[in-house]
C-alpha cells in the first residue's frame, strides 16, 4: 500500500486494543459469543454414539470441525463494524483525521486490532476443544478427529482468512454507516457466505478436499486483500466529517 | 512526498487563501474567500453560526476538499497528495475535543504523539501538560474529567507536535473565567514563540484581546484587518458630548465648527458629533459650548468595540437578505 508507515499502523492497533480492554462489554461479548458455536461440535462429538467404519467416522466429524470456522467469522464482525462509525459517534474521528495518519494506515491498524484478539481466542478455543476431545470423547471419535488432518489444518489456516473477510466487510459497512447499530447489524451479514459454504459441505454439495481447500484459501486471500483496498477507497473523509457526500470535490480530494 | 513543491514553513506567509470556495451540492458553505496570515500572527475568524468558519478550517486542514480556488498552508499548496505533508505542520482543535474517554490523559496524548511520529514523546507530553496546567491529572481517565479539563487536554494535544499553524475552534468554549484566562495566556505565549494561530471564536472580547487581525465572515469574507483598522473603516470618528441640561439651539453651537461634519442627539443633553480629527474638534467644541453658556459634563471620543464592528457588518447582511 502507498506510503504505509508501520509505526502509525501499530499505534492505531495499540490504542484500539487498549480501548477494548477498558470496555468490559466488548471483552465479555468476545469471550461468550464463540461458545455458542461450540454447542454443535460438542453435541456431535461428545454425545453422539460412534458407529460405522473409521472412514465414515472421519466423514462424520468433518462437519462439526468445519463448524468451528464460524467462530473467527462471527466474532470480529461486531467490532469491525463499530470501528469507524463508533469513532464518528464518539466525536474522536475528526481529531484523528487531522493528524498525518493516512487512510490505509487507519484501516490496516483497525483491521489488525480486530484480527489479533479474534485469532487468539479462536486458536485458544480450538485448542481447548481438541484437548477435550482427546481427554473425554469416545476413543473412536477422538481418533477420527485427529485422523482428519486436512480439516484440522484447514481449520487453523482458514481462521485468519475468514476473519479477514468478516473484518473487511465490517469495515466497509462502518465507513459508510451513519449509526453504530445499523453498522453492527449489517456487519453480521459478513458471516453468511462462510456459513453457506460450511452448510454446502455438510450436505455434500462441496466435498472438502485438499484441492478445494487450496482454491478457497487463495480465493479468500485475494478477496480479502482487494476488499481492504476497496475499503480504503470507500473511506471518504468529507462524508465522514460533514455527513455530506463529496461530489464535485471527489477528484480533488486532498487526503490520501 | 513528490507533490510538495513549495518552500514549506520557510515561506513568507503561513496561510495564503485565494478565492477559495466550498459548496455542498446547491448549498454554499463559503464563497471566494481570500486572505493571508503571517507567521506568528494570531488571526481571528469571526462570523455567525453557519457562516462557514468551521468548513473553512476543515478545508484548510485537508479534511474536506475545496470546490474551487487555491490555498497554501504552512507554505504547502493545498492540492491532492499534499494532505499528509500539510497535516504534519498543523494542528487542529475542533470545538469538541474528541478524546478517548476510556483512556487516560497520558494515553490519549501518547496515541497522538505516535501518529505524529514524535521523538521523545514522554518529554513532549510532559511539556504539553505543564503548558495547560494538567500535570496532576495525567493519569486520570478522560471520561472522568469536566468539560473544561477535556478542553485543556484537547489543547495539550494540539501542542504536542510543535505545529507551525494551530487552528483553534472555540478554544474557551465551556471554560470558566480562570481557565479561559489560562488559555488566553497560553495563546499569547505561543504567539511569542512564533506559532501562527487561526482562532475561530464567538467571543468578540476574546478576539479583540488576542488577535492581531480578524476576518469577519458570513459565507463570503466581509472584512479583514486589525480591530483598530476595522473600527476606522466602518465608523466615522465621533465625539460624545454630555451637558447638564439640553442645549437651547444645538445647531447654532455645533454647525459652524470646521472640524464637525454633522451632529445628532441620542437623548436630551447627549450629542454625538461626527468629526474629522478629535485633536482639532475637541477644543473647538469645548470653546463653543462654553461660549453658549452650557454646563459641560463630558467631552470624549466615541469608542467602538469589535462587537460594534461585527454587528454593523452582520446586520447589513441581514438587512440585505430581508430586502
Amino acid at each position: 500500500m502507498k506510503g504505509l508507515d508501520t509505526t502509525r499502523v501499530l499505534t492505531v492497533m495499540r490504542k484500539e486494543l487498549l480501548d477494548y480492554r477498558r470496555t468490559r462489554a466488548i471483552v465479555v461479548t468476545m469471550m461468550i459469543f464463540p461458545f455458542f458455536f461450540l454447542v454443535e461440535p460438542i453435541i456431535s462429538i461428545f454425545i453422539a454414539a460412534p458407529s460405522g467404519s473409521s472412514a465414515s467416522l472421519v466423514k462424520f466429524v468433518t462437519f462439526p470441525l468445519l463448524y468451528l470456522l464460524l467462530i473467527p467469522t462471527v466474532m470480529p464482525s461486531t467490532l469491525a463494524a463499530y470501528s469507524v462509525v463508533g469513532e464518528k459517534e464518539q466525536g474522536t474521528l475528526e481529531p484523528l483525521l487531522t493528524t498525518p495518519l493516512r487512510t490505509n494506515e487507519l484501516i490496516l491498524g483497525k483491521a489488525a486490532a480486530v484480527m489479533a484478539p479474534t485469532l487468539v481466542l479462536s486458536y485458544v478455543l480450538y485448542g481447548l476443544f481438541l484437548l477435550a476431545v482427546q481427554l473425554f470423547a469416545h476413543p473412536a471419535l477422538a481418533s477420527a478427529v485427529f485422523h482428519d488432518g486436512p480439516v484440522l489444518l484447514a481449520l487453523f489456516l482458514f481462521a485468519p482468512l475468514v476473519a479477514g473477510w468478516a473484518i473487511v466487510v465490517g469495515l466497509a459497512v462502518s465507513v459508510r454507516a451513519n449509526e453504530v447499530r445499523v453498522a453492527q447489524q449489517l456487519g453480521a451479514l459478513a458471516s453468511f457466505p462462510i456459513i453457506a459454504v460450511v452448510l454446502l459441505m455438510a450436505v455434500g454439495v462441496i466435498t472438502p478436499t485438499f484441492e478445494v481447500a487450496l482454491v478457497f484459501a487463495v480465493g479468500i486471500l485475494v478477496i480479502d486483500v482487494r476488499a481492504l483496498r476497496i475499503v480504503s477507497r470507500m473511506f471518504d473523509r468529507e462524508r465522514l466529517v460533514t455527513g455530506t457526500k463529496a461530489t464535485r470535490a471527489r477528484a480533488r480530494r486532498v487526503s490520501p | 512526498m513528490t507533490a510538495v513543491t513549495s518552500l514549506g514553513p520557510a515561506a513568507k506567509s503561513a496561510l495564503v487563501v485565494n478565492k477559495l470556495t466550498k459548496r455542498f451540492g446547491d448549498r454554499t458553505a463559503f464563497s471566494e474567500i481570500s486572505f493571508e496570515v503571517g507567521y506568528g500572527e494570531v488571526f481571528g475568524f469571526l462570523g455567525p453560526n453557519g457562516a462557514g468558519k468551521t468548513t473553512t478550517v476543515r478545508t484548510l486542514g485537508t479534511l474536506i476538499a475545496p470546490t474551487s480556488g487555491s490555498a497554501t498552508v504552512a507554505g504547502i499548496p493545498l492540492i491532492p497528495d499534499n494532505g499528509v505533508e500539510i497535516r504534519q505542520h498543523i494542528a487542529i482543535m475542533p470545538e469538541s475535543p474528541g478524546l478517548y474517554l476510556r483512556l487516560t490523559v497520558t494515553e490519549n496524548l501518547e496515541f497522538f504523539a505516535g501518529l505524529y511520529g514524535l521523538h521523545q514523546p514522554a518529554t513532549r507530553i510532559k511539556d504539553a501538560l505543564e503548558s495547560v496546567n494538567l500535570s496532576d491529572r495525567a493519569s486520570d481517565l478522560c471520561g472522568g474529567l469536566s468539560k473544561g479539563l477535556r478542553q485543556r487536554v484537547g489543547l495539550a494535544r494540539t501542542l504536542l507536535s510543535d505545529p507551525a499553524i494551530m487552528f483553534l475552534d472555540e478554544p474557551t468554549s465551556g471554560l470558566d473565567p480562570v481557565a479561559s484566562l489560562e488559555v488566553h495566556n497560553l495563546i499569547i505565549g505561543l504567539r511569542q514563540k512564533g506559532v501562527t494561530i487561526f482562532l475561530t471564536t464567538h467571543r468578540l472580547d476574546e478576539a479583540e484581546k488576542l488577535c492581531d487581525r480578524v476576518a469577519i465572515m458570513n459565507q463570503s469574507l466581509r472584512t479583514v484587518g486589525s480591530p483598530d483598522e476595522l473600527r476606522e473603516r466602518l465608523f466615522n470618528k465621533a465625539l460624545v458630548v454630555r451637558t447638564l441640561a439640553p442645549l437651547n439651539d444645538p445647531e447654532k453651537v455645533f454647525a459652524h465648527l470646521s472640524a464637525v461634519e454633522s451632529w445628532r442627539s441620542d437623548e436630551p443633553g447627549s450629542y454625538v458629533l461626527s468629526i474629522t480629527d478629535p485633536k482639532i474638534a475637541a477644543p473647538e467644541v469645548a470653546r463653543s459650548l462654553v461660549g453658549a453658556g452650557a454646563d459641560v459634563l463630558s467631552i470624549g471620543e466615541a469608542q467602538h468595540s469589535l462587537e460594534d464592528v461585527y454587528l454593523e457588518l452582520i446586520n447589513d447582511d441581514v438587512e440585505v437578505r430581508k430586502s
